[in-house]
């Protein structure tokens, strides 16, 4: 399930965009629940699902995708950092869901002499916020190194409900 | 002038004085090889020095002379201008400028630290770099990252006018330098990555006063082609000839940025440069050539009205952004002497064209590992004249969304990037700084919003299969498209490089080391590991009878995302032992210009002037 746009700005208000929120940890991502080919962990927030043979879900191969083309110009490749941006798979260890959709919807600026930082708000970028659980569910599965660097080789086939909910929210005015 | 640029002293207060008058003060400064008053040294972009102090015989004793730390950590592309006994360095975002008096060890004469919205820094893809100043009618041009083209007073610091040359609220920002032609400073604009719609757009040098602006794409009024007399190949461009190439109104959104560096030819008043890719990487969702994306551009610098185009990558499908600077070398091709202006493309094509027609002249591989097409047609008969022949297997058109395209050389990055080339007339050769990459391109389908990236593929870049160096230093051969020589780097070379009459070709690496090497055979005569990992271009010039050789060193830019943590395909399995390791293995941030001469002792016996 995805949050309409109006939803996402609405959380973001609610969470105090810009200020310091403490951090909560995400807990344990091991996904016990699936509901139409997506993972959730015990606390109903999405998550990964890596198989024996190495598939892994379609929300984790689609947020590798779209995190290298929104994320990684900063982040740099396989959420490992950039000279100037923190490392994602790290990042994500130490805020939870909420906080990391707040953080994507409003935006951040960190200071730090001579090498300040600015994270855009990608509120209405239907390209991230059609796609922020598939993005969270990547890097929480980069954060323990289920999936490892590059492409997953193996992913599961497009879930239908996937394709709908997509469709529906990238043709959404 | 030149009488007066006899004596440096002098001719810095010729400089600043009021009145001086000079047809193209410019043509005379370049002249002095004891300056560096452009930042590609000169209008034809040679790169090249008639200064000889340091020479292949005793390069070996260089070492440095004095340092300076910019105090910014972010990427450090670009270099310093020397006028006079002033030394003007930039540095990324936030772009303060220095002044730095030669004459009293680098102290600072002035400081201009612009106030930016921060707002800015995300909207510039692939770190805040800024590529330098330029020089001329006694002001120093800064085009700061928000767009703001500012005029400061050589002499002072303090500004003498500005004005806004785009939105960055809509991803346009500013990296390049500018370039001072004659009476008109010339500026483009980044954001191919956002939607933005290139252009370069000339000021009044005296006032800021726009003078024209030329679009990449759309009606003829707006990218300013003459339907009968601009040229493509030799033929008229026709009516409408890039609005025919979009489906609808794409264009508006087409990218085509004009962000590297610009030549000019005062003999045929044109302006030269490269526009980039079309927005957005996935090829599927721009139908058509998307013309002038990806295209070399002969403008007329009073009207801005081009003379002809060249389109390399029509339908860009790999982000070959065509930016790259056109060096304006005179060769003897085919034993006739011509005007030639030499391109080395993203694509891994090195194109020679004869700069006063367009006339394709050279296109040959500048990188054997380049797959994506197996040549461009040069049958002027062929229907495909002047095209690349593109390799069904490589295109991801033909492989379509949601495919993932293997092994495809170069990635993205280019065979070579922004980082400039240099031409030696003593060799007859270019020395060109390249990358040894290659991709996997995944393009899919995205939505268009103001200001948010718009991007659309996804890609993993490796080395090219049984090899584990990423970057060549190479001599090639314009007049017939070969490599005379090539240096392996382990890292792509991402410095722009300088030659010298002492038969010394210099560059940076990654790791920070500043190079020379013998232009004739390659040889490595010179190391030295500077603070940080070199993205800058090596420049030079004489002070009290001292020659110096600087670069500015600072780690970052594409550079530093794509390489900061290792490149995102493991090696295994490629074959190659050792492979490479994570940049951050080797280098950290930090903002430091590196200035070498040679020691004393050390310096060629001459007898003195009179």
């Amino acid at each position: 399930m995805r949050l309409p746009l109006v939803g996402a700005l609405a959380l973001s208000v609610f969470m105090g965009v810009g200020t310091t929120v403490r951090a909560e940890a995400p807990g344990d991502p091991t996904a016990v629940k699936e509901v139409d080919g997506k993972w959730f962990d015990a606390q109903s927030k999405p998550t990964y699902k890596v198989q024996a043979d190495g598939t892994v879900d379609w929300y984790t191969f689609s947020g590798y995708r779209r995190y290298h083309a929104e994320c990684h110009v900063c982040h740099g490749p396989n959420a490992e950092g950039s000279t100037y941006a923190p490392a994602l798979k790290n990042s994500v260890k130490n805020f939870n869901y909420e906080e990391f959709y707040g953080i994507v919807v409003g935006g951040r600026e960190n200071k730090q002499a001579g090498n300040d930082s600015v994270m855009p708000a990608f509120a209405d970028n239907k390209n991230a916020m059609c796609y922020i659980d598939d993005l969270y569910i990547y890097l929480r599965a980069r954060s323990t190194e289920a999936v490892g660097r590059g492409r997953p080789e193996k992913k599961a086939e497009k879930p239908p409900a996937f394709a709908e909910a997509e469709a529906k929210c990238m043709s959404a005015k | 002038m030149h009488k007066l640029l006899l004596s440096t002293s002098v001719g810095i207060l010729a400089l600043f004085g009021a009145g001086v008058a000079s047809a193209d003060e410019l043509l005379d400064l370049q002249k002095n090889p004891k300056q560096w008053a452009l930042p590609t040294g000169d209008y034809a972009n040679l790169r090249y020095s008639k200064l000889k102090q340091i020479t292949t015989e005793n390069v070996g004793k260089l070492a440095p002379a004095w340092s300076f730390s910019t105090g910014v950590l972010r990427g450090h592309e670009g270099a310093p201008l020397v006028i006079g006994d002033v030394m003007y360095l930039h540095t990324p975002f936030p772009n303060i400028v220095y002044a730095l008096d030669l004459n009293n060890e680098g102290k600072i004469l002035w400081k201009y630290e612009p106030k930016q919205d921060p707002s800015v820094v995300p909207v510039m893809c692939c770190d805040t770099v800024n590529r330098g100043l330029a020089y001329g009618d006694g002001k120093i041009f800064l085009a700061q990252a928000d767009t703001t083209l500012v005029a400061l007073d050589a002499k002072t610091g303090k500004l003498v006018w500005s004005v806004k040359n785009g939105d960055p609220s809509k991803g346009a920002t500013s990296t390049a330098a500018p370039h001072v032609f004659k009476d008109k400073v010339l500026v483009g604009i980044a954001g191919g990555e956002f939607g933005v719609r290139g252009s370069i757009t000339a000021y009044d040098v005296k006032d800021g006063k726009l003078a024209w602006r030329g679009y990449s794409e759309g009606p003829d009024s707006e990218v300013l082609l003459d339907p009968e007399k601009t040229t493509f190949l030799g033929k008229p461009v026709g009516k409408d000839s890039s609005l025919k190439t979009w489906e609808g109104d794409q264009w508006q959104i087409g990218g085509g940025t004009t962000w590297g560096w610009y030549s000019y030819d005062p003999e045929l008043n044109l302006i030269y440069y490269g526009s980039g890719n079309p927005s957005t990487w996935n090829p599927a969702q721009r139908p058509g050539d998307n013309r002038w994306s990806m295209t070399l551009w002969a403008r007329d610098l009073n009207t801005g009205v081009a003379k002809w185009v060249y389109q390399m990558t029509p339908h860009d499908e790999w982000d070959y952004d065509g930016i790259n600077e056109v060096i304006l070398a005179d060769q003897t091709i085919g034993g006739v002497a011509r005007k030639t202006a030499v391109h080395f493309d993203r694509n891994g094509f090195g194109y020679t064209l004869d700069r006063v027609t367009g006339e394709l002249l050279v296109a040959e591989k500048y990188d054997p590992a380049v797959n994506w097409a197996t040549k461009v047609d040069q049958d002027k008969n062929s229907p495909t004249y002047g095209r690349p022949l593109v390799v069904s297997k490589y295109s991801t058109q033909q492989n379509g969304e949601d495919v993932n395209t293997k092994g495809v050389c170069p990635a993205a990055l280019g065979s070579k990037d922004m980082q400039p080339a240099s031409f030696d007339p003593d060799t007859g050769l270019f020395y060109v700084p390249t990358n040894h990459v290659c991709m996997d391109y995944e393009p899919f389908r995205v939505s268009y919003t103001a200001g948010q990236p718009y991007v659309g593929a996804t890609l993993e870049m490796f080395p090219p299969p049984g090899d584990s160096h990423m970057g060549n230093f190479i001599a090639w051969d314009a007049r017939v498209g070969k490599i005379v020589w090539s240096n392996k780097e382990q890292f792509s070379v991402w410095s722009g490089t300088v030659t010298t009459s002492g038969g010394l070709a210099f560059y940076g690496t990654l790791e920070g080391y500043l190079k020379a090497v013998d232009v004739k055979t390659g040889k490595e005569l010179y190391k030295y590991k500077t603070p940080s990992g070199i993205i800058g271009n090596v420049m030079t010039y004489e002070h009290k009878g001292k020659q110096y050789v600087a670069v500015l060193s600072g780690v970052g830019g594409w550079a530093g995302i794509g390489l900061a943590a290792g490149l995102s395909k493991s090696n295994e399995g490629l074959g190659a032992v050792g492979g490479y390791k994570a940049l951050s293995d080797y280098t950290a941030l930090g903002g430091v210009l590196t200035v070498f001469s040679l020691p004393d002792y050390a310096l060629p016996i001459v007898a003195p002037a009179n």
